[in-house]
C-alpha cells in the first residue's frame, strides 16, 4: 500500500468512524451490528483503495459499504431464522436521512455509549469505542486491563444496551443537561487517566488519551456549539494540555506550574482555549446562565496560562474564581486547590489553616498529603513535611508525581 | 413498546405497619403510591402493581425432579427482599427508568429496573 492511500485509511477512520457507526445503529437499530460492519467496511477498504484509488468520497463509500455488508448479513442471517426477516422488514426501507440528520446521529451515539443505566468504567470504554473508534486492544492498553477483559465489558455494555432498551436517541429537554454533564464527565476522565496516568507501570502522561478525549470533546462542541459547559471543558483540556511538555522534566519528573519552561507550552493550545474561555465570559455577561465547574476550571487555568512568568500570576483572580467554583461544587478537593491560591495572597500559615480543616475528608488523597507538606515546609517545620510528603509519595499512583515529590522530600533541611 | 419489571426493595422483617415505621407514613405512601398508580393507567402505560406480603410467607418449588418440592421461606438469604412490583408497558429504557424514579419517590423505596425477554 502506497503512504498516501494508508494515510487516507487512517484519515477517513478518524475522521468518519463514529459517522459510519451512528448512521448504521439509526438505520439498523443495532450497535454491535453497526460496529462490525463498520470494521468490515474499513478492512475492505484497506483492500480495495491501493488497487481501485481511494473513492472521491471516502466517506460516503465507508458508509455505503457498511450498509450493504448490514443488509447481507441481515438477509443471511433472515433465511435462518424468520424473526430476524422481520426485523429487516421493520428496518430495510427506513426513509432516505434527512441533510443534517447525520450529525444528529453523532450525538445520539454519545448519549447512548454515556447512558446513566452503564457503569462508568462500560461507558468508557464504549465511547471510545464507538464514537472515538479506538480497538479494543488500545483501549485495553490504555487502562492497563487485559484485552479479553476489555473485550467482555464491551460485550457486556452492547448486550445491556439491546437487552435494556436503551435507546438511540437524544434525551427530552429537560433530561438533557444532566445527560450532557455525564457525556462530559465520561472525557473528562479519558483526558485525566492520559493527563496524570493513575498506573506507576504506565507512561507518566499518555498523550493519545488526552488527544483522543479533546477530538471527541471537540465533536460535542460542533454538535453542541451554545451549551456552555461544552465549550468550558474544550477549553479547560486545551490549556492544560499546552503545557503538556512542560509539565515532565527529562529526568522523568513532575514540573510544578510554577517551575515549567512556559517558552514550551504549546501557545496556539493557549490561544484557542483562552478565546473559549472569553466566549464563555461575554455570554455570562449577556446574561446566559451561571458558568459551571467545567466553565471555571478553565477560566482559572486561562489565568494561569495568560502570563509570561508565574510571578505575575493574578491570585486574587484566581481565589476569586475557586470562590465561585465551591458554589457550584463544593467539594473537600476545590477547597484544597483554593487553599494554594490562599497560601499566595495570605501566606502559608493562614492556608494551612483551611487545609487541616480537610484532613477528614481527603486522608487518602496524596494531593491533599502534598499540598499540606509544601505548606510545611514554607513554614520550615521540615520534621511535619517530611511526614506529610511520605505520606503523599505512598499515596500517588504516578511514576512522575513521585519522583518530584521525593525529591521535594530529599531537599528538606533537619 | 416493551415491558419492563419495576421490582422494589424492602426489608425482611414487616412490622405493626408493613415496611413502613408508622400508620401516618404507611398511610401517606399508600396515597402516593395510588396517585401514581392512577397516572400509570391514564397514561396506558399501566400493566400491573401490588405490594408483596413478608418473605416469611414465600414458599420456593423445585418441580425439576421427580416430584415436585416445596420449602418454606424465600429462596435467598438476604437483609432486602421483594416487597412490591410494577410492570409498566413503555417504548424504552428512559422512560421505564423515568417511573422508576417516580414510584420509588411515591413508596418511599429502592426500585430496580429489569427489562422483561423478548418471548
Amino acid at each position: 500500500m502506497t503512504d498516501a492511500v494508508a494515510e487516507a485509511i487512517t484519515r477517513v477512520h478518524r475522521e468518519e468512524w463514529a459517522r459510519v457507526v451512528a448512521s448504521l445503529t439509526r438505520r439498523f437499530g443495532d450497535l454491535g451490528l453497526a460496529e462490525d460492519m463498520a470494521g468490515e467496511a474499513f478492512a475492505t477498504a484497506v483492500e480495495r483503495w491501493p488497487r481501485d484509488g481511494i473513492p472521491p468520497n471516502p466517506g460516503a463509500w465507508v458508509t455505503l459499504t457498511a450498509s450493504r455488508k448490514a443488509i447481507d448479513r441481515l438477509r443471511r442471517e433472515a433465511r435462518r431464522d424468520a424473526k430476524h426477516q422481520e426485523a429487516l422488514m421493520l428496518h430495510d426501507d427506513s426513509p432516505p436521512e434527512p441533510a443534517g440528520a447525520v450529525d444528529d446521529d453523532r450525538l445520539r451515539l454519545l448519549f447512548t455509549c454515556c447512558h446513566p443505566a452503564l457503569s462508568m468504567e462500560a461507558r468508557v470504554a464504549l465511547t471510545l469505542r464507538m464514537v472515538g473508534g479506538l480497538t479494543v486492544p488500545e483501549i485495553a492498553h490504555a487502562f492497563l486491563v487485559l484485552e479479553v477483559t476489555m473485550g467482555q465489558r464491551i460485550t457486556r455494555a452492547k448486550g445491556k444496551i439491546r437487552a435494556a432498551g436503551i435507546p438511540f436517541r437524544v434525551p427530552e429537554a429537560h433530561d438533557l443537561p444532566a445527560r450532557v454533564a455525564g457525556v462530559l464527565a465520561v472525557l473528562y476522565l479519558v483526558f485525566n487517566e492520559g493527563y496524570l496516568a493513575s498506573g506507576t507501570e504506565s507512561e507518566p502522561v499518555r498523550r493519545e488519551l488526552t488527544a483522543e478525549a479533546i477530538r471527541m470533546t471537540r465533536l460535542v462542541r460542533e454538535l453542541l456549539p451554545h451549551d456552555g459547559e461544552v465549550a468550558g471543558l474544550l477549553a479547560l483540556m486545551l490549556l492544560t494540555e499546552a503545557r503538556a511538555a512542560a509539565r515532565v522534566s527529562a529526568s522523568g519528573e513532575l514540573v510544578r506550574l510554577d517551575e515549567q519552561d512556559r517558552g514550551a507550552w504549546d501557545h496556539a493550545l493557549i490561544v484557542e482555549g483562552i478565546a473559549l474561555v472569553r466566549e464563555r465570559v461575554d455570554a455570562v455577561a449577556r446574561g446566559e446562565a451561571v458558568p459551571g465547574r467545567y466553565q471555571l476550571l478553565a477560566a482559572i487555568n486561562a489565568v494561569h496560562t495568560s502570563v509570561p512568568d508565574a510571578r505575575d500570576t493574578d491570585w486574587s483572580q484566581v481565589l476569586a474564581l475557586y470562590d465561585q467554583l465551591a458554589g457550584v461544587n463544593p467539594s473537600p478537593i476545590v477547597a484544597l486547590n483554593r487553599a494554594i491560591a490562599v497560601s499566595e495572597l495570605d501566606g502559608p500559615d493562614v492556608a494551612l489553616a483551611s487545609v487541616e480543616r480537610l484532613a477528614t475528608a481527603l486522608d487518602d488523597y496524596h494531593a491533599f498529603h502534598a499540598t499540606r507538606a509544601d505548606l510545611l515546609r514554607r513554614l520550615g517545620r521540615s520534621a511535619d513535611a517530611r511526614i506529610a510528603y511520605d505520606r503523599a509519595i505512598a499515596l500517588a499512583g504516578n511514576s512522575a508525581e513521585v519522583a518530584h515529590l521525593t525529591r521535594r522530600r530529599d531537599q528538606l533541611g533537619h | 413498546m416493551a415491558h419492563y419489571f419495576l421490582v422494589v426493595w424492602g426489608p425482611s422483617d414487616y412490622g405493626e405497619f408493613d415496611t413502613y415505621g408508622t400508620q401516618e407514613e404507611r398511610d401517606a405512601q399508600m396515597e402516593a403510591t395510588g396517585a401514581f398508580n392512577d397516572r400509570l393507567r391514564e397514561e396506558g402505560s399501566f400493566v400491573y402493581a401490588n405490594g408483596l406480603t413478608e418473605p416469611s410467607t414465600a414458599t420456593v418449588v423445585d418441580g425439576t425432579g421427580a416430584e415436585p418440592i416445596f420449602t418454606d421461606g424465600p429462596y435467598l438469604e438476604s437483609k432486602e427482599y421483594f416487597a412490591g412490583l410494577w410492570i409498566v408497558d413503555v417504548p424504552d429504557l428512559d422512560a421505564a427508568l423515568m417511573l422508576a424514579a417516580e414510584g420509588s419517590k411515591a413508596c418511599g423505596r429502592k426500585v430496580e429496573v429489569r427489562p422483561t425477554g423478548s418471548v
